[in-house]
């Protein structure tokens, strides 16, 4: 499985890691949702460190499609909420 | 996966696959976006001297704002010299309000500094994964004019649009932060302007809304703790010799003054 952090790279991780990054970016989106501020960029970090220590990078050459985008490491929270309800990070 | 990264890959796998999908050929595709890279690197570089502009005038806002500290001390001093403890009080409450307003402006230079030195650094690095994908693009294109594996080929270049969907979403959040920053300094100096602390002696009988904020603002206990410590001073026998220019008839020091 790739992931990339978006604005940082991609990384490649086991497909047996997929269920505790699900529950990592459900704990995000259960603050985002619940519109706990305070509690989002703990949240947020834990998730991107969590790719961050359990994959593998992969060089700038590499020309992999990922299968899962994280937005990038600095979004704010009222980003991340846009995000669900708005245009979301990549406006057209 | 849902939420956040659900959205967020589907957002970009939908941009990427629209890119390629609008021409017949990816390779020209391919070289359409990055000349909008190359365009769009160049407004990330406008946006950071954008930022060093503002920061300049931020610095020299600090400096003029530091003039004033010295100028509302002086003035402070030859009021009350000459008896206007009224008006010494006055200059004193606005130097104190300037000096606070000199530190939170120097607390915004120093962000506005780090800042820019982060854009920088994302602009060298943007730059180096653009000029990486200018060589992978002329790759894709040679073997894609060589109708060999198109398949993979296909899935190169979705792997390079992807790349390069992400360091254009990279380039457009850096020149959002360029303009976030500059308009965060122009709102500053705005304030500053607005609070402009001239000369006390412009100070007539009527009060605007500013000066009364000013006054609210400004720590009261600093003040009276400045006033008297200036009054000490004056008494010690330096009243003559500090303000000699406005002493007209009643240079008597002002221990006591007209409370």
């Amino acid at each position: 499985m790739i992931v990339r952090i978006s604005g940082e790279g991609q990384y490649r991780l086991d497909d047996a890691d997929k269920g505790r990054l699900n529950e990592l970016e459900n704990a995000v989106v259960a603050i985002v949702e619940g519109g706990r501020e305070d509690g989002f960029a703990d949240a947020f970090k834990t998730l991107l460190d969590y790719v961050r220590t359990e994959g593998e990078q992969l060089g700038d050459e590499d020309l992999s499609s990922s299968d899962v985008i994280i937005p990038p490491a600095d979004i704010s929270f009222e980003e991340a909420g846009e995000d669900f309800t708005g245009e979301g990070l990549i406006p057209d | 996966m849902a939420g956040l990264t659900g959205r967020m890959s589907t957002v970009v796998k939908a941009k990427v696959s629209k890119l390629l999908d609008r021409a017949e050929d990816p390779g020209e595709t391919l070289d359409y976006s990055y000349q909008k890279q190359v365009e769009q690197l160049q407004n990330v570089k406008k946006g950071i001297a954008d930022v060093v502009t503002a920061k300049k005038r931020l610095q020299m806002q600090e400096s003029s704002l530091q003039q004033n500290v010295v100028k509302l001390d002086t003035q402070a001093r030859q009021a009350l010299a000459s008896g206007h403890e009224d008006l010494a009080r006055t200059a004193l409450e606005r130097k104190n309000v300037a000096q606070t307003e000199l530190q939170s402006l120097d607390g915004q230079v120093h962000e506005l500094e780090d800042q820019q030195q982060k854009l920088i650094d994302s602009e060298q690095k943007l730059r180096a994964k653009i000029e990486a994908f200018r060589t992978k693009k002329e790759v894709i294109k040679a073997q894609y004019s060589a109708a060999e594996a198109q398949v993979r080929i296909s899935e190169a270049a979705t792997g390079v649009g992807e790349q390069m969907a992400d360091v254009g979403l990279a380039m457009q959040r850096a020149v959002d932060k360029t303009e976030n920053m500059r308009a965060r300094a122009d709102a500053v100096q705005e304030l500053e302007a607005a609070g402009t602390f001239d000369d006390v002696t412009q100070l007539g009988g009527g009060e605007d809304d500013i000066d009364r904020q000013l006054k609210q603002l400004s720590s009261q206990p600093a003040v009276d703790d400045e006033l008297s410590k200036m009054k000490a001073e004056l008494g010690g026998g330096a009243a003559a010799a500090e303000a000699p220019q406005i002493a007209a008839g009643e240079g008597q020091p002002s221990e006591g003054g007209q409370a």
